[in-house]
């Protein structure tokens, strides 16, 4: 790691003038993510902001019937919480299936929305990589690609977002909370993360010094019928190749409301408002799942190694929403996640 | 013999990196130690402390072998920076038990035989420890998936898992019971067919 400075901020308006008064700061919350970067010489803050000392660790009822989440809440206490399992389980499923139970103890969940790509190249400083140094070139275009994306990729990037937690929350619609420079304010979630286009460096919408404070979720949380099914090479601890968030509203056999979000295939949480408004008023049939599959990924382009994700994420929504459909996955308590075949 | 000669430097010498004062309470007693920003939990237990037995394997949250609770919850000590737990209480797997009285993890990992070069046990009882402290896992199948942050490069995972399922079965934390619990019961072991001639 590369020599740096390190204070503890006790409150977010001094943490928001400390991120000012340095040239290459950067916030830290678990560290479970930027920690192992800085060991990479991915990333070299010569100053970190410790967040752990500003409180903003509580989950509460917000006045409209919804749940806030403390940004410094970690994953662990999140998804445990009584509230997200009784009133968002989609979350709940999500968060379980991502990383360790030693590392949801420490990240935050504000940090997980900050978390960088998982991208071979991104963390191989002997190769190029736009999204580590701009203009340098995609490795992964014509490389070793299995993990990159298949939709909203650009020339510049096919690195995808490797986060299970950001797929519920896209899907259950979802407003960050940031506090910056400039004072509060919100911002909608799939308006957070960014497609790569001609600035893959930039990740998200967040302006310089911005800071997320919260993120909350809306009264409406899927409870009845939900999936989040997770495809990976191994069962357990490893990333997703692809995911599926998936949730319904049900008038007996036909589709009321849904939310449709994927993981693993694209720079951002993959929300199709578009293949959500298929669902609604269609009876939940898997012909209207394979509709409706076919729709998400007609767009999709594969890269050579990952072009197995397009036919892969069209059968992860079928059996996603029929799951969610069913709920018979639930009714396993023999595994937290309703995820593995 | 070709002589080796320095280049000189092309910049000044980089100046000693800047230190600070960190309160830690690692197993009840508190220590207060004067370390650079960058010191790892793990590498402040086992550089400055000589608390050896939290282990460091892959150095990168990977592994699990570094994992010590930290007010009661397990954690990667190697992902976590030392100047981040100023007023956290550490244990580590030497204040778990002692040489005398073994916790009663310690000891079923002897009774079962649950390691071979032993690299990652101390990772593995801490990880264990703070299994039972959730009180999340309630099935075998549980077990294995919240203990799925340690690996075990010797592939002991059976015994791994015989040990902490005795430990949750004695502390009745095991709700259920799907096919060969370890720990209650023995698996029948087939007879090995002497090779045909």
């Amino acid at each position: 790691m590369n020599s740096f400075t390190f204070t503890q901020a006790t409150a977010v308006a001094g943490a928001v003038q400390d991120k000012a008064a340095h040239d290459d700061a950067a916030y830290i919350g678990g560290g479970t993510n930027l920690i192992d970067l800085m060991k990479e010489n991915v990333a070299r803050p010569t100053h970190l902001i410790g967040l752990k000392k500003l409180g903003l660790d509580t989950i509460e009822a917000t006045p409209d019937g919804g749940l806030r989440l403390g940004a410094l809440a970690t994953n662990a206490d999140t998804a445990w919480h009584p509230e997200v399992e009784k009133r968002y389980p989609l979350l709940n499923q999500a968060i379980l299936a991502g990383a360790s139970p030693q590392l949801r103890n420490m990240a935050t969940d504000g940090g997980n929305l900050m978390q960088r790509t998982r991208c071979y190249y991104f963390y191989d400083l002997a190769t190029p990589c736009n999204k580590r140094e701009p203009g340098s070139g995609c490795s992964a275009i014509g490389g070793y690609n299995r993990v990159c994306g298949i939709l909203g990729t650009s020339d510049q990037c096919i690195a995808t977002h490797p986060s299970d937690m950001c797929v519920a929350l896209a899907a259950l619609d979802t407003t960050v909370r940031v506090s910056g420079p400039n004072g509060e304010r919100t911002i909608k979630f799939e308006d957070f993360h960014r497609l790569p286009g001609d600035h893959p460096e930039r990740d998200n919408t967040l302006e310089p010094g911005e800071l997320i404070t919260g993120l909350d979720l809306p009264a409406k949380g899927f409870e009845k019928n939900f999936s989040y099914l997770k495809l990976r090479d191994r069962t357990s601890y490893a990333f997703a190749l692809v995911s599926v968030a998936a949730a319904l509203e049900l008038e007996g056999t036909l589709i009321k409301d849904a939310r449709l979000a994927l993981g693993g295939v694209a720079h951002k949480p993959w929300r199709d408002k578009e293949a959500e408004a298929m669902l609604v008023g269609q009876p939940a049939t898997a012909d209207t799942f394979r509709r409706v599959a076919a729709k998400v990924l007609e767009n999709a382009k594969g890269y050579g190694a990952n072009t197995f994700k397009i036919e892969l994420a069209k059968r992860a929504i079928v059996r996603a929403l029929k799951q969610a459909t069913e709920m018979n996955q639930v009714l396993d308590t023999n595994a937290f996640q309703n995820s593995n075949p | 013999m070709s002589q080796v000669t320095q280049a000189p430097l092309g910049r000044p010498p980089v100046a000693l990196a800047p230190t600070q004062p960190v309160s830690l309470n690692i197993n009840g007693q508190a220590h207060t130690l004067q370390i650079a920003p960058w010191t790892t939990l793990l590498d402040a237990l086992r550089e400055y402390l000589d608390l050896t037995g939290t282990k460091k394997g892959c150095d990168h949250g990977q592994c699990g072998a570094c994992t010590v609770l930290v007010d009661g919850k397990r954690v990667n000590s190697c992902l976590s920076l030392a100047v981040m737990h100023e007023d956290s209480h550490i244990q580590t797997i030497e204040g778990l038990g002692t040489e005398d009285k073994l916790s009663p993890l310690q000891q079923a990992f002897i009774d079962h035989d649950a390691f071979q070069c032993g690299y990652c046990t101390p990772g593995q009882i801490c990880s264990a420890q703070g299994l039972i402290n959730e009180g999340k896992a309630k099935t075998e199948a549980q077990v294995r998936e919240l203990m799925s942050g340690n690996v075990c490069r010797c592939g002991a995972y059976s015994n791994i898992l015989s040990a902490v399922m005795e430990v949750l079965n004695k502390e009745g934390l095991i709700i259920e019971d799907k096919g060969w619990s370890a720990g209650t019961t023995k698996p029948e072991m087939a007879p090995v067919e002497p090779p045909k001639k």
